[in-house]
């Protein structure tokens, strides 16, 4: 006869948390802190962008077009609509503009922030934008697998672990066989631990938190130890080819979209397939209508005969595949397993998922929105701008943290994520 | 088609929900299944739907032995369920929770024929006249709606049986009569009906056969023709019962709590208390009626500071606590019984003792400054679990153990024993046992009879009724009457509540003569 | 959905009743605090002698089932080995507990308020910072450098970990990814400031830190012997007094009271006028110190310096550590010491058999695991027990 409403505490804190931004009566408090970051930003402008070196950067688009913008006088362009727009936000808010505006804001920041970096010299903007999908592509699996299991109600916070095995596995086997075998067996093996982490929940009512993140450590720790005792011994473990890109005939020619989109490894293709499907099986097929259920209210479905616990237990398997694929991704694109070479983009791929509101769409825009702050930080690292290497490595994390931050409210969480479902 | 559940026994750790149950339903008659909270009721009707698995007996349909694995097979026998919680998902449409497990699809791929669905359940829903929006969300429809919805779940598969549970507990008295018809226009059709409630006026009013279940076994069945309320109610309970609190009439003195106009919305703009006014006395017990959802909560909400009131003002003996937090409203010497005991009243992992001090930890000599003074706290909880018979095995147990009467009597103790401005009591004795509901009832007179002011909030109106020296009904959000309670009937505060009928706004003057 | 008839009566029936649900749950409760965590051990021990065998590739190959048992009875002694046997392995137990059960105390007490507290890496980094910059920018008087250093570590560790709690309380940020995001944005740092002129050592390329002058070192516990390879230090003994403010915080203060009503109920903690607010920043604050005061630790006193790593991968052994200890005040102290011994094990283990000290990480994870599914261990270890106790339904949090 327990008392509590609740049922495990990390779950609790995390659904709390969710719950807790959709909640909100304190939207002056957003809009002053939002007008308060305005005038960061300006003053970020004013302080080192307007310093620059000058010059024009060259933004090159492909082929043989490109746009020249010049540094300096666009800092002070950017830093005085940023104050412009501190002073409304704080002053008097601006209501139903404010996420285009801040959109808009951030777009001009991080342009006036490119022109800076690259005064005087060029910036394949193509080839940044290029990069950032292909760093987009493994948080974008990642968060397929996460909104597979959350829309069916079960947390996942073991995309990490989930993925790293997905890499080991797929380097292991890959390089005993052949890499694409390596990618099965990778999704394979996510496809149990993610089973045993929906056993573990559904039928012992385990705090999901927590075994996600002991299967986190179970994967570290274990691929850690094989990485050591065998596969360092056996290199001829660790070698699979990579897996190169694909130029699409025909379409990868069409400016500027061409190289974005078209030259890229089959991963790339298969996520955004992915997310088409999973879009579209969501919210348009009977199984996305029974899996929103369990997820939102598995008592109702099971009084019309779902069977809830099935469900959760497939969905999840399924995930773990998706994640296992995700986790090939790293190597193919490097060809070996390293220790700890996800080093924590599954816990990005979480974010992704509650910043794109559990849709998969929305995943893919937070997943570019992070993969173009690594592919920013890599030309930056290239360009030499003075930033040390360290404040690169850690923009992504930082980045994240602003935007849970600042976009995170509003959104609707499945109303019985990890809550374990009674059946008599 | 008949329905008959024999012998059918349902344990649970510690407690025998169901003892051997007997009960027959055919169908083209009204059964109303009575009896109090906890008697096992819901948990019969959960096994015949397939929910539960009773642990001896059978259930037979015209004549054979079925057994139900899941709701699916109770579904396929035809057998129809409207829960007393909405199993409604809020953000799907109408339309979808309807064909949920029996969606129509197109294609190989099961893409979801909406179009269809859509129109089978306009199709339907105009048959029994329940005048349904497919598309609509259910989040943004009023309860007694969602219950058509939950009802349509039933039609949309045939059921020939349909298990109504507690329908009209959620229900203003307009749409109860709504539902009545309803269900004869469902009788009509060739359906049995089985009506679970505690209401015995409604039993009595609509159905044709009814069985009475007290502890898990079935007491009798009765003929409604031939018994009333007073009977039903000693068949229910097993010993005549008081449906009348005892007090003296009361001696208001100054007004206590005055409340002026206030307003409260919720974060999306949408009004929930609309310009309230009104005034306790000393030495006064006032009622709050209406129908769960109207505002009530969030006037109480309002009251101790969880609130956030946008116009109007508070006070409290001429100190203005309008927009107080709840422990400075707990210094003025407010005590608080919350209407969910065990979400807000009580921390279930706590021991007793440590429940006694939950609001006043901080002030009483129970602490000084940061260190706490655990002897004086046991002490006082000791005291006062005897003082108000609370039957616990010590003071340490985890208060979650404890019954719901229980329970209840630790939050009366720790609020009531205290010098007293104003009592607050929101469903003081909702799930309680009868014996506890005597005793708090006499405890809130109590508190009266000593100058305290009272304001008592319950959705039910025997207990409003009982209670109370003035009524006020709240409807959407606004009080639509402000009476003594020698002045209106039971019928009367009825009307109130289903808004049939509206007070003209009358002076303080006026309505204390 | 129980519909029970227990609330309908208010008899001797009840109070029967009571009485005998109380001595279920009594009894739960022992087998819930000793004999679990046991079992749980025992547990991931079995499994990994599995890992072992099946791992050494070589030995499998030749089939020499002899060569692999004889891996595993030497590894598996080397544990008890390595924690225990002589002063030198107390010392090292000594030593690897002392940030555990730091950080242990760090998890717990947000676990206490219904927080999860993943930073302890990052604020044992950042506090690990604040405490050498004090050990090596001067050189003594010991009784004035020594507690400036701690409180420095302390600070830092207060500042970095009160961000989530701000995060959480005024931008509804979920401490889970804030705390994560900040564990990575403090390595990054700590790498950089490594790097400086102000923090690295001259003549080095590598990002490593100046060292703490001599005056600035934790006194050691077994000075008096002078046996230089007795690592242990007073570290420690801030440990202990760090779990005793901890019990004293939870048990016998206001602060605390709330706290615990906060993690076991927040609706109810709303209502009796407590500020979630404050009390989340108010835990986050003290973690942070807990765990700054893991970072002085091991750089004044086990290692004179920092690195990048100095931490570890402490963050989740925390975690471990105070779910199994179940963010008890007495629960965490033993907890860190498991988990301390079996690291001390575990690098005997390593050295003298060549089995990777991962083989730790997998035990620990396999033990959470177990411990976070009691369920689980009744069904492997076959208990009889009629109360459904179906979670990590620990004492004080709420199940």
């Amino acid at each position: 006869m327990s008392v509590t409403d609740s049922t495990t505490p990390g779950t609790d804190a995390y659904v709390g948390m969710l719950e807790s931004m959709s909640r909100t009566p304190e939207q002056k408090r957003r809009a002053r802190n939002l007008g308060i970051g305005y005038f960061v930003a300006a003053g970020i402008a004013l302080a080192i962008f307007v310093r620059g070196d000058g010059g024009t950067s060259t933004f090159t688009l492909g082929g043989d077009s490109s746009i020249g913008l010049p540094g300096i006088p666009l800092a002070w362009l950017c830093a005085i609509v940023l104050a412009a727009l501190g002073g409304v936000q704080i002053s008097r808010g601006t209501a139903k503009l404010q996420s285009a505006l801040l959109a808009a804001a951030t777009i001009l920041f991080i342009v006036t922030l490119m022109a800076w970096a690259a005064a005087g010299r060029q910036f394949s903007l193509t080839g940044t934008l290029h990069d950032a999908l292909k760093a987009a592509t493994p948080l974008v699996l990642g968060a397929i697998a996460g909104i597979l299991c959350e829309r069916s109600g079960i947390i996942n916070i073991a995309i990490e672990g989930l993925l790293l095995a997905g890499a080991f596995t797929s380097a292991l086997v890959g390089s005993a066989t052949n890499i694409w075998i390596g990618i099965l067996a990778a999704m394979a093996v996510s496809a149990v631990l993610a089973w045993v982490l929906a056993w573990l929940a559904i039928r012992f009512h385990v705090d999901q938190v927590i075994v996600g993140f002991a299967i986190n450590f179970f994967v570290l720790g274990l691929t850690s130890f094989l990485d050591s005792r065998v596969l360092t011994k056996n290199p001829q473990l660790n070698g699979t080819g990579t897996i190169a890109e694909w130029k699409v005939p025909g379409l990868s020619s069409i400016p500027i979209v061409g190289p974005i989109l078209f030259e890229q490894t089959f991963y790339v293709y298969a996520a955004l397939a992915l997310v088409a499907i999973t879009t579209w099986m969501l919210f348009k097929t009977k199984w996305g209508l029974r899996t929103r259920a369990v997820g939102e209210h598995p008592k109702a479905a099971g009084t019309l005969g779902v069977n809830v616990l099935r469900r959760r237990y497939i969905n999840v398997t399924i995930a773990g595949a998706v994640a296992g694929f995700g986790g090939s991704w790293w190597t193919a694109d490097v060809g070996r397993f390293n220790e700890n070479i996800t080093n924590g983009r599954g816990f990005i791929a979480l974010a992704v998922v509650l910043v794109g509101r559990h849709h998969p769409v929305g995943a893919l825009m937070a997943a570019l929105v992070f993969g173009f702050t690594d592919a920013l930080a890599l030309k930056f690292a290239i360009l030499n701008t003075g930033i040390p290497s360290e404040f690169l490595e850690l923009a992504p994390f930082f980045v994240t943290l602003l935007v849970v931050a600042s976009v995170g409210r509003g959104a609707h969480v499945p109303a019985a994520l990890g809550k374990p479902y009674e059946e008599d | 088609m008949e329905l008959e559940l024999r012998g059918i026994t349902k344990r649970f750790p510690g407690v025998i929900a169901n003892d051997d149950v007997n009960l027959t339903i055919k169908t083209g008659e009204v059964l109303a299944l009575v009896g109090e909270n906890g008697a096992g009721k819901s948990t019969l009707m959960n096994i015949m739907y397939g929910l539960y698995h009773a642990d001896e007996g059978q259930i037979f349909v015209d004549g054979n032995p079925v057994t139900f694995e899941t709701s699916g097979d109770a579904i396929a026998a035809g057998i129809g369920m409207v829960h007393q919680h909405f199993m409604l998902v809020p953000v799907f449409t109408v339309a979808e929770n309807v064909v949920l497990g029996v969606e129509p699809t197109t294609g190989l791929l099961g893409k979801l024929d909406t179009a269809e669905a859509n129109a089978q359940v306009r199709d339907i829903s105009g048959q029994y006249g329940l005048h349904l929006d497919p598309e609509a969300l259910i989040e943004s429809l009023p309860v007694g709606i969602q219950q058509r919805v939950e009802i349509l779940k039933v039609l949309f598969r045939d059921a020939e049986i349909v298990v109504f549970d507690e329908p009209t507990a959620v229900l203003t008295p307009q749409e109860i009569e709504e539902f009545f018809n309803i269900v004869e226009s469902l009788k009509a059709s060739g359906r049995g009906i089985v009506f679970i409630t505690h209401k015995l006026t409604e039993a009595l009013k609509v159905a044709d056969r009814i069985s009475v279940l007290r502890r898990g076994k079935t007491v009798g069945e009765a003929d409604p023709a031939e018994i009333d309320e007073i009977g039903l109610a000693e068949l229910m309970v097993g010993r005549p019962v008081q449906l009348v609190v005892d007090k003296a009439p009361s001696q208001p003195g100054e007004p206590i709590l005055s409340v002026d106009q206030i307003h409260a919305v919720d974060s999306s703009g949408r009004t929930l208390v609309d310009h309230v006014s009104f005034d306790v006395h000393a030495g006064e017990i006032v009622g709050v009626a209406g129908v769960q959802g109207n505002g009530q909560t969030e006037l109480v909400e309002a009251l101790t500071g969880l609130r956030d009131v946008i116009t109007g003002s508070i006070h409290l003996g001429g100190e203005d606590i309008t927009h107080a937090t709840p422990r400075d409203v707990h210094r003025a010497g407010v005590a608080h019984i919350p209407e969910d005991r065990q979400r807000a009243g009580l921390v279930g992992d706590f021991s007793v003792a440590e429940n006694m001090v939950l609001t006043r930890y901080h002030d009483d000599g129970f602490s000084t400054g940061i260190k706490m003074d655990w002897p004086k706290a046991r002490a006082v909880a000791a005291d006062l679990v005897e003082q108000y018979d609370v039957r616990t095995p010590s003071i340490q147990t985890a208060a979650g153990t404890l019954s719901g009467g229980n329970q209840q009597k630790v939050i009366v103790a720790r609020e009531l024993s205290r010098d007293l401005e104003l009592v607050i009591a929101s469903q003081p004795t909702r799930g309680v046992d009868v014996g506890s509901i005597e005793y708090i009832h006499a405890q809130v007179v109590k508190a009266r009879d000593e100058g305290a002011a009272v304001l008592v909030v319950s959705t039910e109106l025997d207990e409003v009724m009982a209670l109370s020296d003035r009524v006020i009904v709240m409807f959407r959000g606004r009080i639509v009457a402000n009476l003594r309670r020698d002045e209106t009937e039971h019928n009367d505060i009825g009307l109130y509540m289903a808004g049939a009928k509206e007070q003209p706004v009358k002076t303080d003057a006026e309505t204390t003569s | 959905m129980t519909d029970t008839a227990i609330d309908s009566s208010n008899d001797s029936d009840g109070d029967h009743r009571e009485g005998v649900i109380r001595r279920i749950l009594a009894r739960i409760d022992t087998t819930n605090a000793v004999i679990l965590p046991l079992l749980a051990l025992f547990g991931a021990l079995v499994i990994g002698v599995f890992v072992i065998a099946l791992s050494d590739v070589d030995k499998l190959r030749a089939g020499d089932v002899e060569g692999i048992l004889t891996t595993i009875k030497d590894a598996y002694l080397a544990l008890p080995n390595g924690a225990f046997n002589g002063w030198r392995a107390i010392n090292e137990t000594i030593v690897a507990t002392t940030p555990l059960l730091l950080a242990g105390l760090a998890v717990a007490i947000t676990f206490r308020a219904g927080l999860f507290n993943i930073g302890g890496t990052g604020q044992m980094l950042m506090g690990g910072m604040g405490a050498i910059y004090v050990g090596f920018s001067m050189d003594g008087p010991g009784f004035i450098q020594i507690p400036l250093g701690v409180l420095a570590g302390m600070v830092m560790g207060m500042a970095w970990g009160i961000i989530p709690g701000l995060l959480k309380a005024r931008a509804g940020v979920h401490e889970v990814i804030a705390t994560i995001m900040l564990n990575f944005i403090a390595g990054s740092l700590v790498l950089w400031l490594l790097k400086t002129d102000m923090f690295g050592r001259e003549g080095r390329n590598d990002p490593i830190s100046k060292l703490v002058t001599p005056e600035g070192q934790l006194p050691r516990l077994f000075g008096f012997l002078d046996r230089p390879e007795l690592r242990a230090h007073i570290g420690f003994l801030i440990a202990l007094s760090a779990a005793a403010f901890f019990w004293w915080l939870l048990e016998r203060t206001t602060l605390g009271f709330e706290i615990r009503a906060q993690g076991a109920n927040s609706h109810a903690a709303r209502y009796a006028g407590m500020k979630p607010g404050r009390l989340i920043i108010t835990s986050f604050a003290i973690a942070g110190g807990f765990a700054g005061l893991a970072g002085a630790s091991e750089v004044l006193g086990t290692q004179g310096r920092a690195t990048q790593g100095f931490a570890g991968d402490i963050g989740f052994d925390a975690i471990a550590v105070a779910l199994l200890g179940r963010s008890t005040p007495t629960g965490t102290v033993l907890a860190a010491f498991l988990f301390g011994a079996l690291q001390a094990g575990g690098q005997k283990m390593q050295v003298t058999t060549g089995v990777p000290i991962d083989l730790v990480l997998i035990l620990r994870a396999l033990i959470v695991l177990f411990i976070a599914a009691p369920l689980l261990m009744k069904a492997i270890f076959r208990f009889s027990s009629e109360a459904a106790d179906s979670g990590p339904s620990f004492g004080g949090w709420g199940a």
